[in-house]
């Protein structure tokens, strides 16, 4: 077993075994600090896939940003979101619970089985692009053809996601002002 | 190597936590982030089918707008969610449940 397929167990067993607990604990201030761990090994499977730049992104705006910004929330809204939690502490495996785990452990295996079955290995395309030394090795520099692509290729989705940023910057400060007395 | 089947049935792993998150949560805050672990499974996909277009780089460029897309949908989120804990004292969408006008 090589050392990079170590990695990968570790991380895909961090990152599944830290949304696991994200979403059994009944306390919303662990809920939100473990998913901070779920992030930081999903970054790190990013980079065994060889998106160092993604994965970089994703430390930057979904650590710095999209936590902080939750967390800010979660402070804002006060004790009584607290007392929500509280009151519905229990057992851990809840009658009321039943219906969603047995949903997501049937969608799990019927996700399982169409990853099976499609068998994206032996996709034409994959195969193609293995055969014409389109893949990216470990020494490929991605980010400068990141940057050309972005700027060339993709420039219409770029500032399409540009002005739907700002829309949404704009209505969620909106949002939040205060509202004046009728 | 790792193969994309490994990479695949991890982020299928992830949405069926995300999944059952929404469905099971009481918290508008909590639902939040199982929409957010949806959205990272659905990157984690992308990325890895990205690696195989090292000319074009589709896959790491659209992991990259989900990404923006990601923190557009939770800044707008987490307004609504202030604005509905300053009406309704509470964050439970199960309790949420008159418009504007009573």
């Amino acid at each position: 077993m090589s050392l990079i397929r170590l990695l990968f167990y570790f991380m895909s067993f961090i990152a599944i075994a830290s949304a696991l607990y994200a979403a059994s604990t009944q306390n919303l201030v662990r809920s939100i600090f473990v998913f901070f761990v779920t992030l930081f090994a999903l970054a790190g499977l990013y980079v065994l896939c060889l998106a160092d730049f993604v994965a970089v992104t994703q430390v930057v705006i979904y650590v710095g940003g999209i936590l902080v910004l939750i967390l800010f929330a979660f402070m804002l809204s006060g004790k009584e979101t607290l007392d929500v939690m509280q009151q519905q502490k229990g057992k851990f495996f809840s009658l009321g619970k039943l219906p969603a785990i047995l949903l997501a452990a049937l969608f799990f295996i019927v996700m399982i089985n169409v990853v099976l079955k499609a068998d994206a290995d032996n996709l034409p395309w994959v195969k193609d692009s293995i055969a014409n030394n389109n893949t990216i090795t470990p020494n490929t520099a991605t980010i400068d053809n990141i940057g050309v692509n972005l700027m060339t290729r993709y420039l219409l989705p770029f500032e399409a996601i540009s002005v739907l940023l700002l829309m949404a910057l704009v209505g969620a400060a909106h949002l939040s002002r205060k509202e004046p007395e009728a | 190597m790792i193969t994309l089947t490994d990479f695949l049935i991890v982020s299928a792993a992830l949405f069926c936590i995300g999944l059952y998150m929404i469905i099971s949560k009481r918290n508008a805050i909590q639902i939040l982030i199982g929409i957010e672990l949806i959205l990272n499974a659905a990157i984690l996909n992308l990325v890895a089918f990205g690696k195989h277009d090292a000319v074009n780089n589709s896959g790491q460029i659209f992991a990259l707008f989900a990404i923006v897309l990601a923190a557009a949908t939770t800044a707008v989120a987490l307004a609504i969610i202030l604005n509905v804990y300053r009406k309704y004292k509470t964050i439970d969408p199960d309790k949420i449940n008159n418009l504007k006008d009573q």
